[in-house]
């Protein structure tokens, strides 16, 4: 209980835990309310029970997906770029045909 | 009146000058005050084009009003004014001259009666706003600053290209609606996107904002994209391709702001997020759409600056940008946090924000087309921006777990700033009639219907819990996602060192071949064109001879045959 007192008072894990269960009772309330709310459907299936609910979790679900697949492609290291731009000074092959020109 | 031909973007650049010649308190009134006569200036103009200047054959119109340009230039004098009120203490006077030269590069777009003033302003903008990203200070803040500053200028010629071609097609440099039909209005179109950051070359946003000063980036995320969200609604309103590309950058700048680790690079993806939202709508083109373009880019036009400026405290007091270092600040940031959260909500569209009331009225746009899919990627992508930037943003800097930091909360006047664009974006979220009544056209729109606001809050608590629940997978890494810059920064690059390589090569071996070239070519023009002192003609090389008319004449024959035959095949 101890450490518990250190602890700011959001972050201590009993008001952590009220939170998840304030909260689960505030998504419940949100699609329960939908039995006394007439949610007006502009399309016929979106005027369905929880639509609004599953629709925000499955598209978020698939974003989070989409993103984390192409992170495997996409992500590099946090130096990838300055690498890059330390070896854009321009190499000597230059220099070389210039030295083999005038020796002939 | 004489003064009518000069644009209230001339006040801005007039304290830009004043900005860089006084010093103390007589530039920081400068830089509080020179805003709010520019705002006066705004509502002095009336409608339509106040004064037309001939130049070379070409009638100028540096001045043209109409609620739609007032409401841009309204919100851009504001954002000066706050922008300014948030960063006079700690910005350098450069960038804040350049941060106003920039906004009154903005405010003449607004106003501007013509393509040539436009075409003017626009490149004003490109300047100055090259020079604030510089203004980072940093080698890779230069990096950026110069590829923004290739990107900006490219996408100036390209709409120059556009802009003389419709001048010379049509005669007429008027700024009227007009659809992408031929090359002239394509590359119009295109220059414009450019400045919108449309795909495929969004990345040059993500790339410059975030390597600005904390101050900077408030200022560049307000202005560039949204004068080209203005140009599209006086250019191309209804043009359908704009909907295609409005739902791309939508859904390009949420997956790579799930994907990013810099905190300002979430909100620079973010920006081209909802600038998305603005092109969709553009793209519409119907009266309920071009107001919700245009509430819209008002209303991000805060809330974005406001999260800027949140996460501008933060770079500023801890000097950290890394989602991965920072975490737990609200502790000893209260004010930031608060203000950080009220914007992260406006930008979700939670109910009783500015965000609710503006782009609510795009997807109702979209349900009176009839276009389903559009409205159902729009609600799709209403959830993901809760996701990336409505949580994702607070979360990590905020909450997430205790990074140790305790840093002091936002100076007095970066702390005033942010609690002005936190109440603004609440007091349009919950009296939208202030807004609406100011739109282009006659709004009969009512936002908050209990359904529609159950619906969305189904939609955003879920999307919350899908944060919470996916959290694992979301876990931050100390890397960058590679993005179509790539292409222009590494395949370039490659692509000139092959080239260069190849080339070098050729030289080489040129090089060490050339004296038995020069040796070859010697031998055969002594043996062809060799004109020995001799009379005897069959002694000369051999183009050198005496011949015969008759072979002359055969061979004359022989090339005309040859050409005829060629003629017709």
């Amino acid at each position: 209980m101890n450490d518990e007192n250190k602890l700011h008072w959001l972050v201590r894990p009993s008001t952590i835990r009220k939170l998840w269960i304030g909260s689960s009772i505030l998504l419940a309330l949100t699609v329960l309310a939908q039995t006394v709310i007439y949610v007006k459907g502009y399309f016929g299936f979106d005027a369905w029970f929880g639509f609004g609910a599953v629709y925000g979790f499955v598209s978020c679900l698939v974003m989070v997906l989409v993103a984390k697949l192409l992170g495997l492609v996409l992500k590099r290291p946090q130096d990838y770029y300055d690498e890059s731009e330390n070896a854009q000074i321009p190499d000597s092959s230059h220099d070389k045909v210039k030295e083999s020109s005038n020796g002939v | 009146m004489e003064f009518d031909i000069f644009s209230p973007a001339l006040i801005l650049l007039i304290a830009a000058v004043l900005i860089c010649l006084v010093k103390g308190h007589a530039r920081t009134a400068v830089i509080l005050v020179a805003p709010i006569i520019t705002l006066w200036a705004i509502w002095q103009i009336p409608d339509g084009v106040q004064s037309t200047v001939k130049f070379l054959s070409y009638n100028i119109e540096p001045v043209e009003g109409s609620p739609l340009r007032r409401l841009f230039a309204t919100i851009f004098a504001i954002m000066v004014f706050v922008g300014g009120l948030y960063s006079f203490r700690v910005a350098r006077w450069y960038e804040l001259a350049a941060a106003f030269a920039y906004a009154a590069g903005a405010i003449g777009v607004c106003f501007a009666g013509d393509l040539i003033t436009l075409f003017l302003y626009w490149e004003l903008m490109a300047i100055f706003s090259t020079i604030v990203v510089w203004c980072g200070g940093t080698p890779g803040a230069r990096a950026a600053g110069i590829r923004y500053a290739i990107m900006h200028l490219l996408g100036g010629v390209v709409l120059k290209v556009g802009i003389e071609g419709v001048v010379v097609g049509t005669g007429s440099i008027q700024i009227q609606p007009m659809l992408a039909t031929d090359f002239s209005t394509w590359m119009i179109l295109i220059g414009i996107l450019i400045n919108a950051a449309a795909p495929p070359v969004s990345a040059w946003l993500a790339d410059a904002y975030p390597e600005s000063t904390p101050t900077g980036s408030v200022f560049l995320s307000a202005f560039t994209t949204k004068t080209a969200v203005l140009a599209l609604i006086l250019l191309f309103p209804g043009e359908p391709v704009l909907i295609g590309i409005g739902l791309f950058m939508v859904m390009y700048g949420i997956i790579f702001a799930l994907l990013e680790n810099d905190v300002r690079r979430i909100l620079a993806y973010s920006v081209v997020n909802q600038v998305g939202f603005m092109v969709v709508a553009v793209g519409i083109g119907t009266e309920m759409a071009l107001n919700g373009a245009t509430a819209h880019a008002f209303a991000h036009i805060i809330y974005k600056a406001l999260l800027f400026m949140s996460a501008g405290v933060v770079i500023y007091r801890t000097g950290k940008n890394k989602c991965m270092e920072l975490g737990g600040l609200f502790r000893t940031m209260p004010l930031t946090c608060v203000c950080g959260i009220i914007g992260a909500l406006a930008i979700s569209s939670f109910p009783l924000t500015s965000g609710f009331t503006t782009k609510s009225m795009i997807s109702q746009a979209a349900v009176d087309g009839n276009l389903v899919w559009v409205y159902m990627a729009l609600t799709a992508a209403s959830a993901g921006v809760f996701l990336h930037a409505g949580i994702k943003f607070p979360w990590f800097v905020f909450f997430q777990k205790d990074s140790g930091l305790r840093p002091k909360d936002a100076p007095w006047n970066m702390g005033l700033a942010m609690i002005i664009f936190a109440s603004l974006c609440i007091l349009l979220g919950i009296f939208p009639e202030l807004l609406y009544s100011l739109l282009p056209y006659p709004v009969d729109y009512q936002p908050y219907t209990v359904g529609k606001v159950l619906f969305y809050l189904q939609l955003l608590l879920f999307s919350g819990l899908a944060f919470f629940v996916l959290l694992p997978l979301m876990k931050r890494t100390m890397t960058i996602s590679l993005d179509t810059d790539w292409l222009w920064r590494r395949a370039a690059v490659s692509l000139v060192r092959i080239i260069e390589h190849v080339l070098s090569s050729i030289g080489e071996v040129i090089a060490v071949r050339r004296v038995s070239l020069q040796k070859f070519l010697h031998r055969m023009a002594i043996n062809y064109l060799g004109q020995p002192h001799t009379s005897d003609s069959k002694e000369r090389g051999v183009f050198a001879r005496s011949w015969p008319v008759g072979t002359t004449a055969l061979w004359i024959a022989g090339l005309l045959s040859a050409y005829v035959l060629l003629y017709y095949l």
